[in-house]
């Protein structure tokens, strides 16, 4: 706790010397909000075409059906619950009444939404995956409208999509134009990183994330679950790592039953969970309540109370990440576990004559890199595949030349030189996500989402087309040093949702303006819909945030 | 840790030993040092008394000769029942009282008046002393019921919870007056408009932190919300929405006396001549049409000082603001004025020439705004007005309290202003729109008001500070999390001894444990850094 805090009166310092340079705000054109003639569809779809031609819905006529061909079905409960789910959002929390065939429908009414899974498979029970096909199709006229996807996760999508066509008509009457889209991700890995280490986010909070995230289309939660502060995750196997590494051992943790229904929270909404258990560094929580896994540093000869990495010349240790890792690849169920392996510091290694002791023995010389390798490379990786999983590492662990599976993916998140990096490792021909340009801890004054849209994924130095197609995606971080159920929710939307359009959305999508009005309403939306996603600009919504 | 301990007697000794130091540290926060802002004086004493909700209560002295109640500290100990005790509910505590159990905080006032409102000159001072059984709290002035509520407020703080749930209080003296009577909090609800529970909310909050001033900035170019029984076009066309968008009469009486139960001050700002937009949309011929070339361009600029129906129109307005808004100061702006509209509009060229103006118009500025001054003072109000108003006029006489907003040596300009004998509130270093953690709690904590050359006299005119949170890209979904609890770091720089709180490493634990004590009140106040609360903030 010490050290903690001696580590935050120097963030502190930086923090106000910073702050006084950062009163320049970059000058933008200003954006002027002009009707975007896609309404506020956000993200904007691949193929998109909207007539003149207005229909009405009605709460208490229209409804959503499965199509008669579709492959799943009333049992598809995914989809049942997604029905439920969006009629609401359509109908502000309207009670749905009995639908009345005999009620005469109007020339120009919407009755119904048909949803029409095409394939035998429709991927119902199943979870979502890198390969999962998300594509689908609109089909706005009267008197029906049908959706049509190969499986549930473009069916989810293309609900989203149709409640974002629906809006109030100077009555108030609920429209929808009579439209044609063909839909489909650019990127197959589109993610959120929250942190549930530096600050504790109650369940209640993740769902409702998770909530937004499908809102924005959003398919990947990257949970990191663990690091320094506090490790909230409860283990079956190893219940004293929460017990003693958690904030509080029962208000702070994340039970088996709490994990679960995050997973399945995500399933319904077509997002994957990927959870990571950084190692060897970000583990001080871990030695808490697992003795002998952090390697004791020394002060001179003698050990100095303090813990460093983890200890990668035990045997005990690798007997400890098998079980570990065995238990977290049978709770959740994603192909991939983030591994970590970011930011090791050295000094503890170097100061532990054991350590020293071994490096000799295995010929490494003064080069600790080697030692890293020797536990990502040598051992961890093995055990991880033992348990049948890909794994996804932060981009030091290929820097330091550890030899690597081919189907590795690289999260590449240093700021600087983020584009070399990318030619390098999709040289080296690894898959890789993209981060660093999408920090959303940092934050400033202004439309910083402006900075966040600009970004261009496949923008790096001498790419070919191979190197370009193992680009899958980005993810946008949330690291929790100041972030806490008070502040994540505006703190992340709709800064977040520029994101979402560019790993969604065609790459020519880069009309400025055109985003800013269609993002505008879409904030709106959210803010309708109950999140506190916060303004862009001086305005105001029909429906401002009640949730005071 | 204490079963822990038990169940595993090996590392006993060790861990007694750990656990002892934490309860020391975790008392000492828990006790005197923990109230936020810090008092003047402070006695603590290691000496606890436990407090049982059952067995505690609030009165009043007895031997006062006048009747033995009054509604705002009725209100007050009834909020602070549940602030002292939260979860708990009156139901079938059969317990039976020993009378040592019983505590009472009893108040006492030596002018027992309940009505009127808290004003810039009502003190605040207040005693506190607990000790067995009961505490008394002495607010010894005219205002003293009305300003109680800092004093339980304190109280409020000094009570704490072991780790079984039983409540404590140690023995404690305690005299505390504020360093500055003016702490203020500015929101603007213009840029965006906030729903009147999100004001409530925020009133709630500024009691915890002893702040007395809401600084309501009403109105500005982009919308009116501020409903007019004399102009109600004024909202009807200037408000983003006519109805939802917009404060009634009676949302603003409410609002009103949510904050005098609180001892905070409702201060209006009506903003002219710049910064009038939206005005504009619901009152013709208000604002200078601006012309290009020689015809009108269709746009609109300042409110126009040239015409006669433009005074009557203030006046009337005004008039209403002073009967609507009981505080005897009135927030009149004149901020940013831009003159490339005056001076492409001929007749105002013209009127400039018959007054003998020249090219300068910050004359003109200073023309309109020397109206408007007199106009609230013969309505009985003292005006404010931004630095601005100050640096482009000449004579200074008719000004009263001047703010200090803009960045660079604000601190020269607090000394210009004093020098020229007018009152100062400061606010340059504290624009909260900035978000952390660039800009974090530590950089409004080290701000020392009174840092400049100057006479005794000269320094008691600096009467406060004022926080700002302007409101372009804060709303009702971001506003308390912006606001809380950086806030509170100015709010402990304008109550307490600044000798005292001038160390930020010792203002850290303190104030994590104050932004711990708003999550427990439901207030949304985000994290100074890593770590956690005992109860985290439940998102509603």
């Amino acid at each position: 706790m010490n050290s903690l805090l001696g580590f935050t009166f120097i963030l502190l310092a930086l923090g106000s010397c910073r702050g006084l340079q950062d009163n320049d705000v970059d000058e933008e054109p200003e954006l002027v909000f002009q009707p975007s003639k896609y309404g506020s569809l956000w993200p904007l779809p691949q193929n998109v075409q909207i007539s003149d031609v207005s229909l009405k819905l009605s709460s208490s006529s229209f409804s959503i059906t499965d199509a008669k061909e579709s492959g799943a079905g009333a049992s598809c409960g995914l989809l049942q619950l997604a029905y439920k789910r969006y009629y609401e959002y359509i109908f502000g929390g309207a009670k749905k009444q009995k639908v009345n065939r005999n009620a005469r429908a109007g020339p120009t009414d919407l009755l119904e939404l048909q949803v029409w899974i095409t394939s035998p498979d429709s991927e119902c029970d199943g979870y979502p995956s890198v390969s999962s096909d998300e594509s689908y199709e609109l089909t706005v006229d009267q008197p029906i409208a049908v959706l049509k996807a190969p499986k549930v996760w473009g069916a989810l999508h293309g609900l989203e999509t149709f409640s974002q066509l629906v809006y109030e008509d100077e009555y108030g009457t609920k429209t929808i134009n009579s439209t044609v889209i063909s839909d489909f991700p650019r990127f197959p890995h589109r993610g959120i990183l929250l942190d549930t280490s530096r600050h504790f986010l109650p369940v209640k909070v993740i769902l409702t994330n998770l909530e937004i995230m499908a809102m924005n289309k959003f398919n990947v939660f990257h949970w990191h679950i663990v690091d320094d502060p506090s490790f909230p995750y409860l283990s079956r196997t190893f219940p004293n790592l929460s017990q003693k590494g958690a904030y509080h051992p029962y208000t702070h943790v994340y039970t088996p039953a709490d994990v679960k229904m995050v997973i399945e929270f995500a399933r319904l909404r077509g997002i994957r969970v990927v959870s990571e258990f950084d190692t060897p560094g970000h583990t001080q929580s871990w030695g808490k309540g697992q003795t002998d896994l952090l390697t004791p540093c020394y002060s001179g000869s003698t050990p100095s109370g303090t813990f460093g990495p983890v200890n990668p010349i035990l045997n005990s240790t690798y007997e400890f990440m098998t079980q570990f890792f065995k238990e977290i690849s049978e709770v959740f169920p994603d192909a991939y576990i983030h591994l970590g392996g970011d930011e090791v510091s050295f000094a503890c290694w170097q100061s532990n004559p054991d350590i020293q002791k071994f490096m000799e023995q295995q010929g490494f010389g003064k080069d600790y890199r080697k030692l890293e390798s020797f536990y990502i490379q040598n051992r961890l990786l093995d055990i991880v595949a033992a348990t049948n999983k890909g794994y996804i590492i932060w981009q030091e662990v290929f820097d330091n030349g550890v030899k690597l599976k081919p189907d590795t993916v690289v999260h590449v998140w240093i700021g600087s030189g983020s584009n070399s990096e990318i030619s390098k490792v999709t040289a080296a021909g690894y898959t890789t996500i993209l981060s660093a340009p999408w920090y959303l801890d940092y934050i400033s004054i202004g439309q910083d989402w402006l900075n966040y849209y600009k970004v261009e994924p496949l923008n790096f130095n001498a790419g070919t087309e191979e190197q370009k197609k193992l680009v899958i995606g980005g993810e946008a971080c949330m690291w929790g040093e100041y972030v806490d159920a008070t502040n994540l929710t505006p703190r992340l939307w709709p800064r977040a949702s520029a994101v979402a359009e560019r790993l969604w959305s065609a790459k020519e999508v880069t009309d400025t303006g055109d985003a800013f009005s269609r993002l505008s309403l879409h904030r709106c939306r959210l803010v309708e819909r109950g999140i506190p996603a916060e303004p862009l600009t001086p305005s105001f919504c029909l429906h401002e945030y009640k949730g005071i | 840790m204490k079963v822990m301990c038990s169940v595993n007697p090996g590392h006993c000794t060790l861990i007694k030993y750990i656990f002892l130091l934490l309860i020391i540290i975790h008392l000492g926060l828990n006790t005197a040092e923990s109230v936020w802002p810090l008092p003047q004086i402070v006695i603590p004493s290691p000496e606890r008394y436990q407090l049982k909700p059952q067995s505690f209560s609030f009165g009043y002295r007895r031997n006062l000769d006048t009747k033995h109640s009054c509604s705002v500290l009725d209100a007050a100990f009834k909020r602070y029942f549940s602030i002292l005790f939260p979860g708990y509910t009156y139901g079938n505590d059969t317990l039976q009282l020993s009378e040592n159990e019983v505590f009472t905080l009893t108040i006492s006032l030596d002018h027992h008046d309940c009505q009127g409102y808290p004003n810039q000159d009502s003190s605040e001072r207040y005693k506190l002393s607990v000790f067995a059984g009961q505490a008394s709290l002495n607010a010894e002035t005219v205002w003293g019921s009305l300003r109680a509520s800092t004093g339980l407020e304190t109280f409020s703080q000094l009570v704490y919870q072991d780790d079984f749930g039983s409540y404590y209080v140690n023995k404690t003296e305690i005299e505390d007056y504020p360093q500055f009577n003016y702490r203020g909090i500015l929101l603007d609800t213009s840029r965006h408009y906030l729903p009147v529970q999100a004001i409530l909310k925020t009133l709630d909050a500024m009691a915890y932190s002893k702040f007395n001033v809401f600084h309501w900035h009403l109105v500005d170019d982009p919308s009116f919300p501020y409903q007019s029984q004399k102009f109600p076009d004024l909202s009807n066309k200037g408000a983003f929405h006519p109805v939802t968008h917009i404060y009634t009469q009676s949302d603003v009486r409410r609002v009103i006396s949510y904050a005098r139960m609180r001892g905070i001050r409702v201060l209006p700002e009506f903003d002219s001549p710049g910064h009038t937009k939206s005005w504009g949309k619901g009152q013709s011929e208000l604002l200078t049409s601006c012309y290009r070339g020689g015809t009108p361009s269709g746009t609109f600029g300042p409110v126009n000082p040239t015409l006669p129906s433009t005074y009557q129109f203030m006046a009337s307005l005004l008039k209403e603001v002073a009967s609507v808004f009981p505080d005897p100061y009135i927030h009149l702006g004149g901020d940013e004025v831009d003159f490339s509209c005056w001076r492409s509009n001929p007749y105002i060229r013209a009127f400039m020439r018959k007054m003998g103006f020249g090219l300068d118009f910050s004359k003109l500025e200073a023309f309109y705004i020397e109206k408007i001054v007199n106009i609230t003072s013969v309505l009985r109000k003292t005006s404010i007005v931004w630095q601005d108003v100050f640096d482009y006029h000449e004579r200074r006489k008719f000004l009263s309290v001047v703010e200090v907003w803009k960045q660079g040596c604000y601190l020269c300009e607090v000394r210009r202003v004093v020098k020229a004998g007018l009152r100062v509130i400061l606010a340059s270093p504290w624009y909260l729109d900035q978000p952390g953690p660039t800009h974090n709690w530590a950089r409004y904590y080290n701000v020392w008001p009174l840092a400049f050359k100057g006479t005794e006299k000269q320094k008691s005119l600096v009467i406060g500070g004022e926080v700002c949170l302007w409101g372009e890209y804060v709303d009702a979904t971001n506003l308390s999390p912006r606001l809380w609890p950086r806030a509170s770091a100015a709010a402990e720089r304008l109550w307490s001894n600044e000798r005292q709180t001038s160390c930020v490493e010792r203002a850290f634990p303190r104030l994590q444990e104050f932004r711990c004590k708003l999550l427990r009140r439901g207030i949304q106040a985000e994290p100074l850094y890593v770590g956690h609360c005992k109860h985290e903030y439940q998102s509603g």
